[in-house]
């Protein structure tokens, strides 16, 4: 074998490799947590742990359906709050806005995406904290942060591919809209919306995604108390938050579910990337 | 001189009776100049063609008269159209009423992913139509002018994209019949079906005079020829240069005895 040859077949096998490190590292993930986490099942019932509200690990009592609805309910209202916005946002930025305005809304939308979790969480603290405390009671850290907190988190996810599914729409729906003397409302309304709806359904769901899967910012601003919140502005423990908070003390039974925890949160991520390949399979 | 040449122009559509009149337009794409100086007056009840060669700025002159041009950046109209008389490019103008009045097909037809009743339907509900039975009749009266109602009359609610491509450039016909327009302006409306569909579209062009005023541009000058009424052939003589209007005039003596060297060149195949 000649020496090009062989240097093909070497790059070949190095991307690859690369190629194979994404299934090899969620194998292993998969793997280790279900290991981990899968002896909570046996011991509490799988039934039990999903649907129980009990939850006091010195009791030796693992119900986690507190924070399953926890989760879900933080995501859902961040989603009602973060969605139209990033749609709204991409609709500005594909249909309405002059290039030199794009130029300077569409870096500060990507730059959202960039900023670190953790300093999601400062500024929830500092500024949201305290602005939900005055205004609707309680300590400020509860529900309806969160909902702000990650609805900020999501919007440049849910945005730049909601822009890119509305960018699809071709030019000549607009043409024809507007050559029957339709107003660019009425357009955008009615023909490219509706003709993108299956892109912006695909955002949404990977910004539920994400949201669900946020831990750290949650974490700092939700007030984490293992009960379902009575309000708006109730504390709410979610699965990501709980397990970073439990982690680093748990032993034995009470480690074992924050595994198992982790193996639902799995499962649901699973559950939704099925459900973005879905939607986008139906597009094509 | 801007208003005297306006005021010239309405004077000269007041003579003419024409539907649409411009004067002396100009039209840029940024610094670069487009079109100069065409003037030409449309008749009314008749189709007039626009022919020559690509790049010749036909497409270009066709969007002007409708202000589509609009919607891309940084074009720019100088001069005068009017519509029954009155500028089209007057402050006060509703462009949205004018696209209403002055409707367009494209070369690609581009029905939405909607049902054919609900790619008809559209038009009459923008503009604020709710009634269901005014609709029904709408959809059935449209798509009975532009002769497709018999084809599709038991699958109103199957997607228009699912048609033929004859059938959905008829569609978009239909769906422009809807709102009611003067005008037709078709650009290359068959250039992307086969011969049988374009006859289909040409009987109904012929049809439809009646009624509208139409303007076609095509590259097809048998079509040209077998269609329209009258025929405008532009020319830029250079790509960096403005294209003209080189020659205006009934459809039979522009292809049998044009005036101009190269309007014959022209029809006769030389270039383009």
């Amino acid at each position: 074998m000649n020496f090009l040859k062989w240097r093909e077949r070497a790059l070949e096998s190095v991307f690859l490799i690369c190629a194979l490190t994404a299934i090899v590292g969620v194998l292993l993930v998969f793997i280790f947590v279900t290991i981990k986490g899968f002896p909570i099942f046996e011991k509490v019932g799988v039934l039990k742990f999903l649907f129980s509200l009990d939850w006091s690990p010195s009791d030796n009592q693992f119900g986690i359906l507190t924070f399953i609805i926890g989760s879900f309910l933080v995501t859902a209202g961040a989603l009602a709050l973060g969605a139209p916005m990033a749609i709204m946002t991409a609709i500005f930025l594909s249909e309405i806005a002059p290039k030199r305005v794009q130029k300077l809304v569409r870096p500060a939308v990507e730059l959202l995406a960039g900023i670190p979790s953790v300093v999601y969480g400062f500024f929830g603290i500092l500024i949201i904290v305290p602005v939900v405390r005055t205004l609707f009671g309680g300590s400020g850290l509860g529900l309806l942060t969160g909902w702000i907190i990650l609805a900020i988190m999501i919007l440049p996810t849910i945005a730049t591919i909601s822009e890119d599914a509305i960018r699809a729409v071709p030019k000549s729906f607009r043409e024809a809209s507007f050559g029957m003397g339709a107003t660019r409302w009425q357009t955008i309304w009615r023909v490219v919306l509706p003709a993108a709806k299956n892109g912006l359904i695909g955002a949404t769901i990977l910004g539920m995604g994400r949201a669900i899967g946020e831990t750290m910012a949650v974490l700092m601003v939700l007030g984490n108390a293992p009960i379902i919140p009575k309000s708006l502005v109730g504390p709410v423990g979610a699965l990501t938050s709980i397990i970073a908070l439990n982690m680093s003390y748990a032993s034995g039974d009470h480690q074992t579910a924050l595994f198992g925890m982790g193996i639902v949160l799995f499962m649901i991520s699973f559950f939704f990337v099925a459900l973005i390949r879905f939607v986008s399979r139906k597009r094509s | 001189m801007a208003e005297a040449v306006h005021a010239d122009a309405i004077q000269a559509n007041m003579l003419s009776g024409d539907k649409i009149d411009v004067h002396d337009l100009d039209f840029y794409y940024g610094d670069f100049k487009a079109l100069e100086d065409v003037t030409v007056g449309i008749k009314r009840n008749a189709i007039t063609a626009f022919i020559g060669p690509s790049g010749c700025g036909k497409s270009t002159f066709l969007r002007s008269l409708n202000r589509m041009n609009d919607l891309i950046d940084g074009t720019r109209v100088e001069g005068t159209v009017l519509l029954d008389g009155k500028d089209i490019y007057a402050e006060d103008v509703d462009v949205v009423d004018l696209r209403r009045r002055v409707g367009m097909i494209f070369q690609q037809a581009n029905p939405f992913p909607l049902s054919i009743y609900e790619n008809i339907a559209y038009g009459p509900r923008i503009h604020g139509l709710r009634n269901k039975a005014e609709l029904d009749t709408i959809v059935e009266d449209s798509l009975t002018k532009a002769n497709l109602w018999k084809e599709v009359k038991d699958k109103l609610g199957q997607p228009g994209t699912d048609l033929s491509g004859g059938q959905q450039q008829r569609l978009c016909i239909a769906r422009v019949l809807a709102v009611n327009p003067e005008v037709l302006l078709m650009d290359e409306p068959c250039s992307a079906i086969d011969p049988t569909s374009t006859q289909k579209i040409e009987d109904l062009m012929d049809k439809l005079k009646d009624n509208f005023t139409i303007v076609i541009v095509t590259h097809n000058m048998q079509q040209a020829a077998r269609v329209s009424d009258y025929t405008a052939f532009f020319l830029a003589e250079d790509t960096n240069l403005p294209a003209k209007l080189i020659e205006y005039d009934m459809t039979d003596i522009v292809f049998t005895n044009p005036t101009d060297k190269r309007t014959e060149n022209y029809i006769t195949g030389r270039f383009g």
